[in-house]
């Protein structure tokens, strides 16, 4: 019924403004074309002008709202360098936005039609063409070099006390594992994965360094201040691990590992009060569109002190034990190393 | 630089039309079959584009109202999308796997459909012929091909819609493996197939097209039309065709190799694949390789569709402020730049994929190198109108709209190119405010100014002013009500594609602002549908153009009678003796091409 009143009232404006367009054109034939042009050109000088003005104010409102719902402060040292880049460069383009647009709106209004003026004949001026070929290109010269030299820091080697997660993505959640007391990530296979037999990633039992791995579903514990390394992996389509208060990103693809590293500045506790929200969570998302679900594949972060990271991960159990329990806990028995399989992937 | 070239002009005068004077009277046997459906004429060919494209704009613009409600209005149910969609839209909301169809039905159809054939091949065709001074283009029988293989991919692509499982929805970039693996989703299932063989046709479409439109540039100009005296609108579609036809024939063997990843067992982009608990046997593929495919044209597309805005921009701001445009080498100039660097900017949509940073910052380099001539581009434009005697036409508003909207979509690149920034914007709402206002509204603006300038060339009557005002300036408020603030939500990274962001701590922060660029949508999307409705209104009940050149223009279509026929002009065709942008010259107001330069004129250009 609702729908139906819309429609109603859209196809009787439509009926309206049609009328009226039909009825002016009428009119402007009436009073003479070239008198009724000559007033609409007026008009609409006028109203550029106006949108340009109206506009500004607009531009400052907008960011007067919206300002306090952005960025906040970046919860990695990586992501301290991305703001900073996106500040220098918010301050340079908004100058050249507000120097473009005024001059194309005041032109417009100061240079409408008149009977007493001419229209300047200036085909060319090579001066000028370069003046606006060389600042831009000197302005854009000082971004790149700051661009590139923040990127090579943040895309460069993982530092060597870095700890290890493998971040592995599938439709429509979030795997991790992490190395264990070897601190290396066992070797892994996809044709392995059997979360029926509690093999979800897909490791080869028989590299021993896989025996102490520790795999863990939809939550990520980080060490505040310690530098991490993602390896990311994908098990089905191309995924994409978001981290927004960290400022990273890194697509998730299968067959691809990739990586990422960052340091985590801040516990969720100090965000929590940081931001003034008791609801606050560091937020995994995905960023690549992955399928039906993608909207809703939300992982969650936390990031706490090295006691507190060490007790979470020692309430944990192997993912080996799990998928064995016979060899669970009390009788370790010594397996011989096994030759490990020629295709095993990382 | 003013020197006539000799060597076009044969090849102009009939040659391959043999009887140019009996062409051009209105009866030689012409059926309404081969007039208007199976016509060889280009003008013909222009408004069959023209028409497609108006007719799938409103599809696609449609699509985005209704995943707008869904954005704007998570929480509520609209019965009466259940009445239309069915199970798609189960208890009058739009599901998961529907709104993904519908934004990959939306930006494939405004992109290649619509701002892709629509644009370039409604005013390649109109104007390449009638501006260089041709009775038609090089191959009309190829051209007639282009059109009807555009039509035959919009009926793969409409009739994708029909089908049980529903039409591909993997977004428009299609990226395997989601859009490799049936199992990944419904839309990855018949919905993919039909996708790509529409693509596929589509791009044979556009090849035919860009041939056409080279070999007419370059070998069919009348006597006199130099090279450089050519107005900017041909130039713009010259380096718009030669883009097309180097980088569409790339996203062919994507497609086709994604189509035989599909249905022949291929592994060329899946590799280590468990897709819902079943573990595939492809290994080796490369999913990266997909997008490099896809880019390599995906990023020349983006200039695809804006060089012949820029050209018709060019054109309607120099008629329209009675002055030449400025610079006019130096716009040649920075069209030809932008076409190189075009080819060599794509992999800055894979910043974030994994690629080797050190290839990423060569990226970074060249991309933010091609804001370059885009600048030049946009001074040039403002110095045009700097002390001009401005009209304001609907297109002249429409054009200054664009150079308007260019700037601030133009800006933000710079914040996308950079991959710093990147980093932290790729896939948010940024990107799509970003795109939509530089390429998608942007060069809506150029199509819309192409066509109230051209209206009177096209059917010999004059859109109705008020309806072109009132569009004009509702377009223009809402794209920016729309995409301005868009920005905010990308810069506070809410990820694109995500159909409801209740469940988020870190992005349910705009729900106001959903809701308030939803309404403004509707709104904008009613305007169009004003502007439809003025279009063919005006074609059968327009007022009529009762002179040759309406606009006082220099270029050589209002030579032409007001309707022309096949052949374009009745009599020889009209030999060229200068520069087209002869406005304001020793105090005449304009000076057409064909007028001889006479001993007293001041010697410039």
């Amino acid at each position: 019924m609702q729908a139906l009143l819309i429609l109603a009232i859209l196809v009787l404006a439509f009926v309206i403004i049609f009328q009226i367009s039909k009825a002016s054109e009428y009119v402007a034939v009436l009073r003479g074309w070239e008198r009724t042009r000559k007033q609409t050109n007026r008009i609409n000088a006028f109203m550029l002008l106006a949108f340009l003005v109206l506009g500004l104010i607009g531009v400052y409102l907008c960011n007067e709202k919206f300002k306090g719902r952005i960025l906040g402060e970046p919860a990695s040292d990586h992501g301290v360098l991305v703001d900073q880049m996106l500040y220098v460069t918010i301050a340079v383009t908004f100058v050249v936005f507000l120097i473009t647009q005024i001059a194309l709106f005041w032109f417009s209004y100061k240079y409408q039609e008149s009977d007493t003026r001419k229209a300047y004949y200036y085909p060319h001026n090579n001066t000028l063409e370069l003046i606006w070929t060389v600042i831009p290109a000197i302005a854009l010269t000082v971004l790149v070099g700051f661009g590139i030299v923040y990127w090579f820091r943040i895309t460069g080697e993982a530092p060597k006390e870095a700890m290890q997660v493998e971040v592995v993505g599938k439709q429509f959640g979030w795997e991790f594992r992490y190395p264990g007391a070897d601190g290396i990530l066992g070797k892994k296979y996809f044709k392995n994965v059997d979360p029926v037999n509690g093999n979800p990633a897909g490791q080869i039992w028989e590299d021993s360094t896989n025996k102490d791995d520790i795999f863990v579903e939809q939550e990520m514990h980080l060490v505040v201040g310690k530098p991490v390394k993602l390896v990311i992996g994908a098990k089905d389509v191309i995924h994409d691990v978001g981290l927004v208060h960290f400022r990273m990103k890194m697509d998730a693809v299968p067959g691809t590992p990739t990586t990422m590293w960052f340091t985590p500045k801040y516990t969720t506790k100090e965000m929590k009060e940081k931001t003034g929200n008791p609801d606050f969570v560091y937020e995994l998302s995905c960023d690549q569109m992955c399928g039906r679900g993608h909207w809703s594949m939300r992982g969650v972060v936390v990031v706490e002190t090295q006691e507190e990271f060490d007790a979470w991960l020692a309430s944990k159990k192997p993912q080996y034990l799990v998928a064995n329990p016979d060899k669970d806990p009390a009788t370790p028995k010594e397996i011989p190393a096994a030759p490990v399989n020629a295709v095993a992937k990382n | 630089m003013s020197e006539v070239v000799k060597t076009s002009a044969p090849v102009s005068e009939g040659a391959h039309i043999a009887h140019p004077h009996e062409q051009a009277h209105e009866h030689h046997h012409e059926t309404f079959v081969s007039k208007y459906i199976f016509s060889m004429d280009h003008k013909t060919i222009g408004k069959q584009f023209l028409i497609t494209g108006i007719v799938w704009a409103i599809i696609g613009g449609l699509f985005s109202v209704l995943f707008r409600l869904q954005l704007g209005y998570p929480e509520e149910s609209f019965p009466i999308l259940e009445t239309f969609f069915g199970e798609w839209a189960k208890g009058g909301q739009i599901q998961p796997e529907f709104y993904y169809g519908l934004v990959t039905i939306h930006g494939t159809v405004l992109v290649f459909f619509v701002l892709t054939a629509g644009l370039s091949g409604t005013f390649a065709n109109l104007l390449i012929p009638l501006q260089v001074g041709a009775r038609d283009m090089a191959s009309p029988f190829l051209n007639m091909l282009s059109y009807w293989f555009f039509f035959l991919a919009g009926v793969v692509m409409l009739s994708s819609i029909f089908v049980h499982t529903g039409p591909a929805s993997g977004g428009w970039t299609m990226y395997p493996p989601l859009s490799a693996l049936r199992q990944a989703g419904d839309g990855q299932k018949l919905g993919a197939d039909l996708w790509l063989i529409s693509m596929s046709l589509f791009i044979i479409s556009s090849l035919l097209g860009g041939l056409n439109y080279i070999a007419t540039i370059l070998n069919m100009r009348t006597k006199g039309m130099s090279m450089t005296r050519l107005p900017l609108p041909i130039w713009a579609m010259f380096f718009t065709a030669v883009l097309g036809v180097l980088s569409f024939p790339v996203l062919l063997s994507g497609a086709i190799l994604l189509l035989c990843d599909r249905n022949l067992g291929t592994s060329f982009y899946l590799s280590d694949i468990v897709v819902n608990g079943e573990i595939l046997p492809n290994e080796g593929g490369s999913a990266i390789l997909y997008q490099h495919l896809f880019w390599f044209l995906g990023h020349p597309e983006v200039y695809i569709i804006l060089l012949p805005a820029m050209g018709m921009v060019s054109e309607i701001l120099s008629v329209n402020s009675r002055k030449p445009i400025f610079g006019y080498m130096a716009m040649l100039g920075s069209l030809f730049a932008i076409c190189i660097l075009a080819f060599l900017v794509w992999a800055h949509h894979m910043f974030v994929t994994g690629l080797n940073p050190f290839l990423g910052s060569v990226f970074v380099l060249l991309t933010l190198l091609i804001a370059v001539p885009s600048a030049i581009k946009v001074f040039n434009w403002i110095t045009t109108i700097w002390r001009g005697n401005i009209r304001f036409t609907p297109a002249t508003l429409f054009a200054i709209g664009f150079v308007s909207l260019f700037i601030s979509g133009g800006l933000t690149g710079i914040f996308l190119g950079n991959s710093t920034i990147d980093i932290h914007l790729h896939d948010t709402m940024f990107v799509v405010a970003h795109f939509h206002i530089v390429m998608g509204v942007a060069s809506f603006f150029g199509m819309f100014a192409g066509v109230y300038h051209w209206f009177p060339k096209m059917f010999g009557r004059y859109l109705n002013n008020t309806m072109a005002y009132m569009h004009f300036w509702v377009t223009m408020i809402g794209s920016y009500l729309i995409f301005w603030p868009m920005h905010y939500q990308g810069l506070a990274g809410v990820p694109r594609r995500y159909l409801d962001k209740r469940g988020w701590v870190s992005f349910n922060d705009f729900a106001d602002l959903d809701k308030m660029i939803t309404v403004v949508s509707i709104v904008v999307f009613a305007a169009q549908l004003l502007f439809v409705f003025n279009f063919f209104y005006s074609i059968f009940k327009g007022r009529k153009v009762r002179t040759a050149n309406p606009w006082g223009a220099n270029t050589l279509e209002w030579t032409t009678p007001i309707r022309p026929g096949h052949g374009n002009w009745e009599g020889d065709i009209p030999e060229v003796h200068r520069w087209p942008y002869d406005y304001g010259k020793d105090g005449r107001e304009f000076i057409p091409q064909t007028e001889p330069v006479s001993a007293q004129e001041t010697k410039s250009h």
